[in-house]
């Protein structure tokens, strides 16, 4: 009897420990869910090659920039351009501007987010200042070159996507 | 129990209702129709389940009441002994399920609508900060910070001796109110810079959360002229009560006239923070760019809140040196919820607060910091003036 | 380490033979119990303790909100109660108390001596004390109590000062307690059930129970490891939820609300247990429909799982998700619905009476369904962006939390006391306990759905003066129901010093296992397995 009641024991046990980990596994279940329905518009990442083989289309999008600054840092954040009109397919060009004002040398991250969410897995990038971490010397200042295609299978409902960067102080500012 | 009580319960209940209603004004009770198509479609639906709701309420409560008065031991009933009924069970499951499938495709159709961005002509980027909120006209090149009105920020503190009753619109009012045309579909692009928020105006029926880091989306098509008012609906620190949204839906040519009034009045906050300032000046400006944005945390005495919130007053930035004093107040303290305001604030205010935290609470530094000097420290053109060595600043917090 | 295996060895044994001990005297008896009857009492006032600190915290809130302005409290110390308040009545009263009832009343109901793992029931109960007063003690810290919400909401909750840790720490020890309990339950249900008892024999309270545990074995871990990336967030460099490091602070309320979801089901389960066993004694009728009430449950139980981002419908989602999730929470309400369609089958053509237990039940059948009404108005996603975040939120919760899960733990305790002490409690005082609860429960929260869809957010500290008048009736209702539960303490006290002696059988509908003990029931019972066929009535 005391055996069966170790065996019930363990194995509940087993499941609450099991469980724990499974809250761990959500995370990359989580990214993995973000990446494939675009959910909290996290966008793709693509190689040239892949982008190529997209095939244009005579559709036009509207895409807009936007840069947002994270806790009031000591930042110029703005994209170069404001707008731009692309064809889903084709490969695009943007950039944007940031200047360190303060007389620190920071480590900055960008974080990408694209809206409406049912656009982002559409928004693939080949080229982005948001995949490393970006140092600025004291006063420093420099363009982010952006490169990035729009999926032809882009909702028809879709006329117009916002890229937003958000300009984070990197946790880690070695 | 008997009768009576019951007839003694519902006099209470009745007493309890009726001076309720006079009091009340039912326009209070319930969610507002709203000024947008949309809105007016989520009332309907709300209105249209809620009736559902109490018919299902109804009938049940009927069925138990009934059972309750005639199938009671003192009125001589005996129990009977069934105890299932397959039929009546299945019943009792499929007809909820229809009644489901009835109000769901409504909802869904609603809820396709709200998600549909397509088609619209403006954008403006909303921004949300602990405590206030900022408005970027993408397509204008606006851009200004709105937070609570200075009449309902002087009443709402503790042991104010204002009656909150005498402010018309208490903690309903801000002082830049976000300006819209009517008849355009705007979209409302949603992110934070520090906390979650969430921007709530219930008479365009959009609420969407403000996620640092990330974007959120909606829009709404505005029919009615008007002042429409909201509130910050998700928990972000201290504050969270006090930041207030209000917006001005206009005719086309009153925005005109405003996007024109807004261009102006960049140029003459130009011309401000060129010129030279008295002390007096600065002080006075800085007393209300002080309880505007310092208040909440670190007092009104400075005395800040220990443990919590540091002290404005007899602190050694404040006192100390005036590079360290500015470099805070630009760009805040990591890891804690001192933000930078070198986004937020304009040259005039920066100067004009901390001018006046250094001469006031007792602060004995005394100096003065010209508008123009800010604007070159922020500029970048005296390059030297901020180096401040990084590990100074261990301990601000 | 079971006691019926020995019973089963010897099965003409004396029932006292084996275990002739009483209770140990004096305060160790208390510490070092494992008899689920002991235990049974500790967790019910820990639990009745508890309440009173939650509710005066609750009666703190009330009053800074009786009337617009800041009177009484900091704001931040507003939402350190909010918080608090939140944290100590679903951690510290309602999963207690059904765990002090659970340990009471499941070995009795099955006819088992005692718990499966006695050790591990004393364990799991001494943790929660010291739990909770970690939890208590941040209060008095410098950097104040919890004050970003139940829900823990980063980045909110990280800028809090360092007596952030002190509340990880608690919310852990809650959890492992909660573990314990519910490993334990399980356990006993299905090993200490003597021959006979079958799994649908047993009573609704145990199936409940049953499947409430395994929500809480699921559940709680997961809960753990969203605290604890909190917490290796704020001190180890981690960046789970923080988008500078690559992370999502949405993702943290993903996993939350997989946790919290179950969790609101895990505080109302046992209630729908206690309620399905006071009815049909009352009406002196078997329940109505009791396999479709298991199946009911045990499809609410899984739907609990699949819900969760109803709590998060304008964090951004994409239409899918929203469909989805309004769909599925929709279904809740189907077996939500059987369940309560069964209760009122089981009263119909019955022969009742109103004791202050039915009473109780009664009135948690009606005020449950008002808020399980409005939580069908909250399905609707497109209303619901209006709803969120406001005191439609905060009158649909309470609805199904406080005339819901609480009236129903203090319909157990007036339904199972005399059980508990052999004493009748006072019938007269039982009774005007449930009205007046029941009048100003029904003041306190009722006006919230107005003010709520009127446009007041919840968790604010003040407020314009368009909502007044219904906060200060709600006010008024707080202190008289906050009150009133005095009277609740005053009956049970009466009850446990003496009163009317209570029979074996105490109510004259009364069905199943705990009502063939002697009242009060003796420090062991069941030490010889009972004997159960065909016809014995076990529910």
């Amino acid at each position: 009897m005391a055996n069966r009641h170790t065996v019930v024991a363990g194995k509940s046990l087993l499941l609450a420990v099991a469980m724990f980990g499974f809250g761990y596994l959500m995370v990359p279940i989580y990214d993995i869910i973000c990446e494939v329905t675009g959910l909290n518009g996290k966008t793709g990442r693509v190689s040239i090659a892949e982008a190529q083989a997209e095939v244009a289309t005579d559709r036009l999008v509207t895409v807009e920039f936007v840069a947002s600054i994270n806790q009031g840092g000591s930042w110029i954040f703005k994209p170069q351009v404001q707008e731009m009109q692309v064809k889903p397919g084709e490969l695009n060009h943007a950039a944007y501007y940031a200047e360190n004002l303060s007389n620190m040398p920071v480590v900055a991250q960008a974080t990408p987010s694209v809206s409406p969410q049912a656009a982002a897995k559409y928004f693939n990038k080949t080229e982005c200042f948001c995949f490393t971490r970006q140092a600025f010397e004291p006063k420093g200042s420099k363009e982010m070159p952006l490169t990035f295609i729009i999926d032809p299978d882009l909702p028809i409902n879709v006329d117009r996507v916002t890229l937003s960067y958000t300009f984070f102080r990197s946790p880690d500012q070695s | 129990m008997t009768s009576g009580v019951y007839r003694w319960m519902l006099l209470v209940v009745c007493a309890l209702a009726l001076p309720s209603v006079a009091w009340a004004d039912w326009g209070a009770l319930n969610m507002p129709v709203g000024v947008t198509e949309i809105s007016g479609k989520v009332y309907e639906l709300h209105m249209r389940i809620f009736i559902w709701c109490c018919v299902i309420g109804a009938a049940v409560f009927a069925v138990m009441f009934y059972s309750m008065f005639k199938h009671r031991k003192s009125k001589g009933a005996v129990a009977a002994d069934f105890h299932e009924s397959t039929t009546v069970e299945v019943l009792w499951t499929i007809v909820p399920l229809v009644i489901l499938i009835v109000m769901a495709i409504p909802a869904a159709k609603v809820l396709i609508e709200m998600e549909d961005f397509s088609d619209s002509e403006m954008s403006i980027k909303v921004t949300g900060y602990q405590w206030r909120w900022q408005y970027e006209y993408l397509d204008q090149d606006i851009s200004f910070f709105s937070q609570l009105d200075s009449a309902s920020n002087v009443a709402r503190q503790a042991n104010s001796t204002v009656d909150p009753a005498s402010i018309e619109h208490y903690l309903k009012d801000v002082d830049n109110a976000l300006v819209v045309p009517v008849g355009k579909k705007i979209r409302f692009l949603h992110t934070a810079a520090d906390v979650i928020h969430s921007w709530w105006v219930p008479d365009l029926a959009v609420k969407k959360d403000s996620i640092p880091g990330f974007i959120n989306e909606n829009w709404a098509l505005i029919e009615k002229p008007g002042v429409y008012r909201g509130k910050c609906a998700e928990l972000c620190g201290r504050d969270h009560g006090f930041m207030p949204i209000v917006v001005k839906a206009v005719s086309q040519e009153d925005f005109d006239t405003w996007v024109g009034e807004q261009k102006m009045k960049t140029a003459s906050a130009d011309m401000d923070a060129i010129r030279q300032w008295s002390q007096a000046e600065l002080m006075a400006t800085g007393e209300r760019v002080y309880a505007a944005n310092c208040m909440s945390c670190h007092q009104k005495e400075g005395q800040g809140i220990p443990g919590m919130f540091p002290a404005i007053a007899g602190s050694d930035i404040v006192n100390g040196d005036m590079d360290m004093h500015v470099h805070t107040v630009l760009n805040g303290v990591p890891d804690s919820p001192m933000q930078g305001f070198g986004s937020s604030l304009s040259d005039v205010d920066l100067a004009a607060v901390i001018t006046y935290q250094r001469s006031a609470f007792g602060n004995q530094a005394g100096d003065i910091l010209q508008p123009s000097h800010m604007r070159s420290l922020r500029q970048g053109l005296r390059q030297s003036a901020l180096a401040v060595p990084q590990n100074n600043l261990k301990g601000v917090n | 380490m079971s006691y019926s295996d020995k019973a089963h060895d010897h099965p003409g044994h004396d029932e006292h033979d084996d275990h002739h001990h009483g209770p140990a005297k004096g305060l160790m008896r208390w510490v070092k119990t494992t008899n689920h009857k002991d235990i049974g009492t500790l967790y019910l006032w820990f639990s009745l303790i508890m309440f009173f600190i939650g509710g005066g915290m609750a009666l703190i809130i009330r009053a800074e909100l009786g009337s617009p302005g800041l009177q009484f409290v900091d704001p931040m110390f507003f939402n350190a109660m909010t918080t608090m308040h939140a944290i100590v009545m679903i951690f510290g009263v309602v999963m207690p108390a059904f765990v002090g009832l659970a340990n009471w009343m499941i070995p009795m109901m099955i006819g088992a001596p005692d718990m499966a793992l006695p050790r591990l029931n004393n364990w799991s109960f001494w943790i929660m004390p010291f739990a909770f007063t970690i939890m208590l003690s941040t209060l008095f810290m410098d950097s104040g109590g919890p004050a970003g919400g139940w829900t823990l909401y980063p980045p909110l909750v990280l800028q809090m000062g360092d007596s952030f840790a002190f509340v990880i720490f608690a919310i852990h020890f809650m959890g492992i307690s909660s573990v314990m309990g519910s490993i334990n339950i399980v356990a006993t249900i299905f090993n200490m059930r003597p021959p006979g008892m079958t799994m649908m024999k047993m009573p609704m309270f145990v199936w409940t129970w049953l499947i409430t545990a395994y929500l809480l074995i699921a559940t709680i871990p997961v809960f753990a490891g969203a605290v604890t990336m909190l917490l290796t967030d704020r001190y180890f460099g981690t960046s789970f939820f923080s988008a500078a490091g690559g992370g999502d602070p949405v993702m943290f309320q993903h996993i939350f609300w997989f946790f919290g979801h179950p969790e609101v089901y895990i505080l109302i389960l046992p209630a729908f247990g206690i309620v399905s066993s006071i009815i049909p004694t009352f009406a002196r009728k078997p329940l109505f429909g009791y396999d479709s009430m298991v199946y009911a449950t045990a499809s609410i139980a899984f739907l609990s799982f699949i819900v969760w981002a109803h709590h998060m419908f304008t964090t951004g989602m994409p239409l899918a998700g929203e469909l989805f999730f309004m769909f599925s929470t929709m279904m809740i309400s189907v077996p939500t619905g059987v369940k309560v369609f069964n209760w009122v089958a089981t009263m119909w053509r019955g022969s009742m009476t109103f004791e202050t237990p039915m009473l109780f039940a009664v009135g948690f059948v009606i005020m449950f369904t008002i808020g399980g009404l409005s939580g069908l108005m909250l399905a609707i996603t497109p209303a619901d962006i209006q709803y969120h975040d406001t005191y439609f939120v905060v009158a649909h919760f309470h609805y199904v939390l406080v005339p819901g899960a609480i009236y129903s733990l203090m319909a157990a305790t007036y339904y199972w006391i005399p059980k508990w002490t052999g004493n009748m409690y006072d019938e007269k005082l039982g009774k005007l306990h449930f009205w007046i609860s029941t009048i100003f429960v029904n003041v306190l929260f009722f006006p919230m759905h107005f003010v709520g869809l009127a446009g007041m957010p919840r968790r604010i500290p003040d407020y314009n003066n368009i909502f007044a008048d219904w906060n200060f009736i709600a006010t008024i209702g707080a202190f008289g129901f906050g009150f009133s539960q005095l009277l609740f303490v005053y009956i049970i006290i009466k009850c446990v010093k003496g009163g009317k002696e209570a029979t074996t059988e105490v109510w004259e509908g009364a069905r199943g296992l705990e009502w063939t003990v002697p009242s009060p029931a003796p420090y062991h019972t069941f030490e010889v397995a009972p004997e159960i066929n065909s016809t014995t009535v076990t529910r």
